[in-house]
């Protein structure tokens, strides 16, 4: 899923200060999830921005919700009757989740409490890792499912590189080298075959914004 | 003939070669470039020119590699795929071989973390080994990667670089047959203390047929100081160093330890003249230029042949 990391009280105090009725939204999506910007982390961080705004003698009218996901449309539209008792919204979604609700209330500023870092894992709680880039031209089959365009720091796809250096990668100690990875993988499970041969350039497919559209709706939304 | 340069003649004429490393300034100053050129010219037959090595602002490859082609010493055009993508890589390849540069070097090159701007944005569009294919393509089909025609194709001698002490000791000479398949023409080394590693990775080059099919050229950087010797073994990635090595410049007298460098590193050579399926020796005497005469003198490598 999609992992996050509330911004500083600080630089979210800052990006509001000059509204005085805010609303806090948070996501029951992802954010939720990775302990972010779920309805936990909403009363948290309303709580540490009236701290903070009393402190410089500041008085705002905060409020809370919660909503069950900010990707999408349908969610959002049972705001539309508390947004207009607010100047601006505070979203504690991924980017995705902000833009849309910047979409949806196009007059009201709308301001990210996150920074939406990566598609990743949970290792422990509150702990998560990077594991996908939504680079669109999967290469895991060949890989030993351990993506070298996210995890090599070279993203090289014909490694490992010359800089493996006991077992980890050339630019730190305390990174496990994605290509000796894949090789001991691959070879544990016979197939090393899979990286013989020379793999093509890839063809970048996330240079422009891109739409998905499944198979059986192509034809409703392409002629 | 695939580019003519004078390193392909002399590999072609079965001459063992001797090449040189220099790093360009970081700055613009022409007479730095020419001050340690002049060095070397006569006593390799080509010098790498590097490409913002150690991820370090320096002025272009191509730029110093002009520079020192005026000098009459023959340039290799190293290119890393950190700082370029493929439009910006076709683009410099072409103005290269226009202006008279016949060897490329194809390298991924280090990571920005270790050079002067550490949060640049990585390029690596593509990688080393798809370089080397890439400037295959453009020389032997006459195509860009696109696939378009190219009017005039350069055509260049194509080198990469092996490091044969990197893990897996066993996948790294399927690594070296991989680029021998995507079509580099000549391979320059990590720079070599391990002997014995590197007598069995040869012998297994020439039991898989690939010293048939590309030049080996060892990687030799002697060691100017203890320090530097375990430096090498502990801070370099990919680079290994055995204790002997380290043992032996210990044993000299502390004014000695240079010149005990230079002798192993001339013992070296020595070795790679008879190993099979060695075709030459790569000096990387990256700030030691003026040190490079006189081991060529000591190694025996000169005259340099001239093949016309
Ligand atoms: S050491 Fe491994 S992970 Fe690091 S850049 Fe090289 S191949 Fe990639």
């Amino acid at each position: 899923m999609v992992k996050s990391k509330r911004k500083p009280v600080e630089e979210i105090k800052n990006s509001i200060t000059d509204y005085s009725r805010i609303l806090t939204v948070g996501c029951g999506g992802c954010a939720s999830v990775c302990l972010a910007g779920g309805q936990r982390e909403v009363n948290e961080l309303n709580a540490e921005l009236n701290v903070a705004f009393r402190a410089d003698k500041q008085s705002k009218k905060l409020g809370s919700y919660t909503v069950e996901r900010q990707c999408n449309m349908q969610f959002l539209i049972e705001l539309d009757g508390k947004v207009k008792d607010y100047d601006c919204i505070v979203s504690m979604a991924c980017g995705a989740g902000v833009q849309l609700m910047a979409e949806r209330f196009p007059t009201v500023p709308v301001f990210p409490a996150v920074n939406t870092v990566s598609i990743g894992v949970d290792r422990e709680i509150g702990m998560y890792e990077e594991k996908c880039r939504a680079c669109g031209e999967c290469v895991l089959a060949y890989t030993g499912g351990i993506c070298p365009v996210t995890r090599c720091a070279k993203g090289v796809f014909n490694g490992p590189c010359g800089g493996t250096n006991r077992g980890k990668c050339e630019i730190s100690q305390d990174i496990p080298c994605a290509w000796l990875d894949i090789y001991e993988r691959l070879k544990s499970q016979n197939r090393l075959n899979d990286i013989m041969k020379l793999q093509e350039p890839m063809q970048w497919k996330n240079q422009v914004q891109r739409t998905t559209v499944q198979e059986p709706y192509e034809k409703r939304y392409y002629r | 003939m695939k580019a003519g340069s004078n390193l392909e003649k002399i590999l072609r004429a079965g001459h063992f070669a001797f090449t040189g490393e220099l790093g360009p300034p970081r700055g613009t100053s022409v007479e730095h470039v020419k001050e340690k050129a002049q060095y070397l010219v006569g006593h390799v037959d080509m010098v790498n020119i590097t490409d913002n090595q150690t991820a370090m602002v320096r002025m272009s490859s191509w730029a110093a590699s002009l520079i020192v082609k005026e000098l009459g010493l023959e340039p290799n055009y190293q290119m890393v795929c950190r700082d370029r993508n493929r439009l910006a890589m076709q683009a410099d390849i072409l103005g290269a071989y226009a202006h008279g540069l016949r060897n490329i070097l194809c390298l991924t090159g280090d990571h920005q973390q270790f050079g002067d701007h550490p949060n640049a944005k990585g390029v690596f569009d593509i990688d080393s080994m798809q370089l080397v294919a890439m400037v295959k393509k453009m020389r032997d089909e006459g195509k860009f990667l696109s696939g378009e025609e190219i009017h005039d194709p350069p055509k260049f001698f194509i080198g990469a670089a092996a490091n044969p002490f990197a893990d897996p000791f066993e996948w790294r000479i399927h690594r070296l047959a991989k680029k021998v398949e995507a079509g580099c023409d000549f391979i320059q080394t990590q720079c070599v203390y391990n002997m014995k590693k590197m007598r069995e990775y040869i012998k297994m080059a020439n039991d898989m047929g690939l010293t048939e099919k590309t030049y080996i050229l060892a990687g030799i950087t002697p060691m100017k100081s203890i320090g530097m010797a375990k430096y090498m073994k502990s801070k370099v990635p990919g680079i290994e160093v055995p204790d002997e090595v380290i043992k032996r410049l210990e044993g000299v007298d502390k004014k000695k330890v240079a010149e005990e460098g230079i002798k192993i590193a001339c013992e070296q050579i020595e070795e790679f003249k008879e190993m099979k399926g060695v075709a030459g020796v790569h000096l990387m005497a990256i700030e030691w230029e003026h040190k490079v005469p006189e081991i060529a003198e000591l190694a025996k490598v000169l005259p340099r042949p001239v093949v016309e």
